[in-house]
């Protein structure tokens, strides 16, 4: 615990260095811009070709704000590691948060840039088709509440292989749902540091994208090395509020401007929007073909993929028992709920008030739509049209505080996969002390801080629009239907889990593979063999077909046994009978 | 968790009962959840016409809208739904069995 503090105080003293070095440069290059700010206050009167980064001023507002939600975390980091020693600690937070702090990390974990940035992106381009991803990632929940959060409290220690081997063979079960669990994390890693990268880059110019992704890298090692699960939830927490306060305050704007009236902000919209009333009509994104298939598979993926991702699933260790677990995932979804119906007033007032705007056009003469620093900026810039530098500093700390919220959560899940099903489990076959699994979990989450720096960095010009589809359909394909299987059919057998849960993996990746996003769009080898983006309605049925025929012909002892054991399992599962105990208040 | 305790309870019909009662509630839930959002999703990929007409002759506002925003609205409501019918009924009943069962 010793060297942890030093190295703790080593990495603060480092983060202080760093920021006060970039506040240094920052200044100077603000000085230096001062006076052209000052003549030319709109960017419009420069021509676009001499835009260069440098000559934007330093945002200070941001700055600021950034730089007090890194000394809060960074606090509560600290409280956390002092009272983060055993491994329910690192993992669970010793099983003490309560339904609605809960409830709260749970929205902090799950609002990702994505979500925020991305559904405000697609109703700016698309209008309607927006509406799609609110609606389809906001059903998983109750899905997760009915049939899986006190279920997988009551069974589960730490990860969510805990639940799926509960009753079945350790070594590959186990295996098998960390190779999936870190895949997924290890994808959606990437899609939020180059996310993060580009937009710090984008807010403070003066700091490289590589600095940025550094930067980020270094603050999540640091929180969830030292603070384990405490800190995650508790930067969670504060996240959730800061962007469910920072989004209300926008689509309040938003609905300030257009006198309070949905129908003078939808009408207003439709004239903004090159397309027009194209937008209302949008049930694919607009110039791509109606595709009914697709439209089923995007819509399975959104809703089951939620219910599988490994980060999500790991919460409902953090509560006490399975009532805080259920409670949490109402406020949870009440919060992801309240939170897109906002997004989507932000994606439409960013039609109003961004779009044709040439302080935030790229070129206006080619496109009225197309905004400077790229495709994720549309809810950005509505804060600033919004609120001037304030308000775009405070939006633009929050984004940055979304990314550092959700990439600890990840991070904490790839490395509780290590950790706990790999290493203590697979490897050591549950002879590793509880220092011991500890000790891996925080080199894990080094390691995988580290190699989040180096796969952002390399991801940078990359077209990185296919992770979305990737994380979510090994989710919606391999977690979530192994997990169900596991909690409700007393026939599943290893061999119909560890099969099942390949086909899935491979499934997922082979046909996103072929498919258009990756065939067609990043790797250039012309038409998509598979011609569909999501290929969840291919792969789900086929994962559940395998398990089902990989179970039933299962006639070993063991398989038997398996099957035996599910009557102790369900009343472990339904009463908490032997469940992981929480802590007291 | 003894054996002989879990014995007990797979021998009580309160046990039974209640995972009944339970399974068809929470299946039930979701089953709604499911046609509610895949109708939303079928409606887009075979009936976008039905969606995309406005609310109102003189509005720009698609039916469509208000059915999305209304999938949203309903699922929170019935995720509360549940959590209240959790607390009232099942609980008790699930407090009654351990303790009938740890006896």
């Amino acid at each position: 615990m010793k060297i942890f503090k030093i190295a703790f105080f080593a990495m603060l003293a480092f983060a202080s260095l760093l920021t006060a070095n970039l506040a240094l440069a920052a200044d100077v290059t603000a000085a230096a811009v001062a006076p052209t700010t000052a003549v030319a206050p709109s960017v419009a009167a420069v021509p676009a070709a001499v835009v260069a980064p440098a000559e934007v001023p330093v945002n200070w507002h941001a700055v600021v704000m950034f730089l007090i939600f890194v000394g809060v975390t960074l606090v509560i980091t600290y409280w956390a590691a002092t009272r983060t020693k055993t491994a329910t600690d690192f993992y669970a937070a010793g099983r003490g948060i309560t339904g609605l702090q809960n409830g709260m990390a749970i929205a902090g974990d799950y609002m990702s840039a994505a979500s925020f940035l991305g559904i405000a992106a697609l109703v700016y381009m698309n209008g309607f088709y927006g509406l799609i991803f609110s609606v389809g990632w906001l059903v998983g929940w109750p899905i997760i509440l009915f049939l899986i959060a006190e279920r997988l409290r009551n069974l589960g220690k730490y990860t969510y292989g805990d639940v799926v081997s509960f009753r079945l063979s350790q070594g590959p079960v186990r295996t098998m749902a960390a190779i999936s669990s870190l895949i997924v994390v290890i994808w959606y890693l990437i899609g939020q540091a180059v996310g993060a990268g580009q937009l710090l880059h984008t807010l403070v110019p003066q700091m490289s994208y590589q600095l940025s992704i550094v930067i980020v890298g270094a603050l999540i090692i640091t929180y969830v090395t030292f603070g384990g699960m405490k800190a995650t939830t508790w930067v969670q927490i504060i996240k959730a509020g800061l962007l469910l306060g920072g989004a209300t305050l926008m689509a309040i704007g938003v609905m300030a401007h257009e006198g309070f009236s949905f129908a003078k902000l939808f009408s207003d919209a439709v004239a903004a929007h090159p397309k027009h009333l194209d937008i209302m009509k949008s049930v694919v994104p607009i110039g791509a073909k109606a595709n009914p298939i697709e439209s089923i598979s995007l819509g399975l993926t959104l809703m089951l993929g939620t219910a599988g991702l490994p980060h999500i699933l790991m919460r409902f260790f953090t509560v006490t028992d399975s009532k805080a677990a259920r409670k949490s995932v109402l406020y949870g979804t009440c919060f992801i709920g309240f939170f897109y119906v906002l997004t989507f007033i932000i994606g439409f007032g960013a039609i109003v008030l961004v779009a044709n705007n040439p302080a935030y056009v790229a070129n206006i003469s080619k496109s009225v739509l197309d905004l400077k620093g790229g495709g994720s900026m549309p809810a950005v810039y509505l804060s600033h049209a919004l609120g001037g530098d304030l308000f775009l500093g405070f939006i633009a700390a929050v984004a940055f505080a979304t990314i550092l919220a959700v990439v600890s959560g990840l991070t904490l899940a790839g490395a509780s996969a290590l950790s706990h099903d790999i290493y203590a489990r697979v490897i050591m076959k549950g002879t590793a002390t509880e220092k011991q699994e500890v000790w891996v979990s925080k080199m894990s989450v080094i390691g995988l801080g580290i190699l989040a720096i180096f796969l952002g960095i390399a991801f940078e010009k990359q077209n990185v629009a296919y992770i979305v589809a990737l994380t979510f359909s090994i989710a919606a394909c391999t977690n979530f239907p192994i997990l169900v299987l596991s909690i409700f059919w007393r026939g599943l057998t290893t061999r119909g889990a560890v099969l099942g849960g390949y086909t899935g993996i491979f499934g997922s990746i082979g046909l996103l593979l072929i498919g258009p996003t990756v065939w067609t769009k990043v790797l250039g080898m012309g038409p998509a063999i598979f011609p569909y983006d999501f290929p969840t309605f291919v792969v789900l049925p086929a994962v559940l077909i395998v398990a089902y025929i990989a179970s039933v012909t299962d006639s070993s002892e063991s398989g038997k046994k398996e099957r035996a054991a599910y009557d102790s399992q369900m009343v472990r599962a339904e009463t908490g009978l032997g469940s992981e105990v929480g802590a007291s208040h | 968790m003894s054996e002989l305790i879990t014995a007990k309870i797979l021998k009580n019909p309160k046990y039974l009962q209640l995972v009944k009662q339970r399974d068809t509630f929470a299946w039930t839930l979701s089953a709604i959840v499911c046609v509610m959002y895949f109708g939303f999703i079928l409606m887009i990929a075979f009936a976008p016409g039905f969606l995309t007409q406005p609310i109102a002759a003189d509005s720009v506002i698609p039916l469509g809208m208000l059915i999305g925003v209304g999938v949203i609205v309903v699922s929170c409501i019935l995720t509360g739904v549940y959590v209240y019918r959790a607390n009232q009924t099942f609980d008790p009943i699930v407090n009654e069995i351990v303790r009938e069962a740890s006896k």
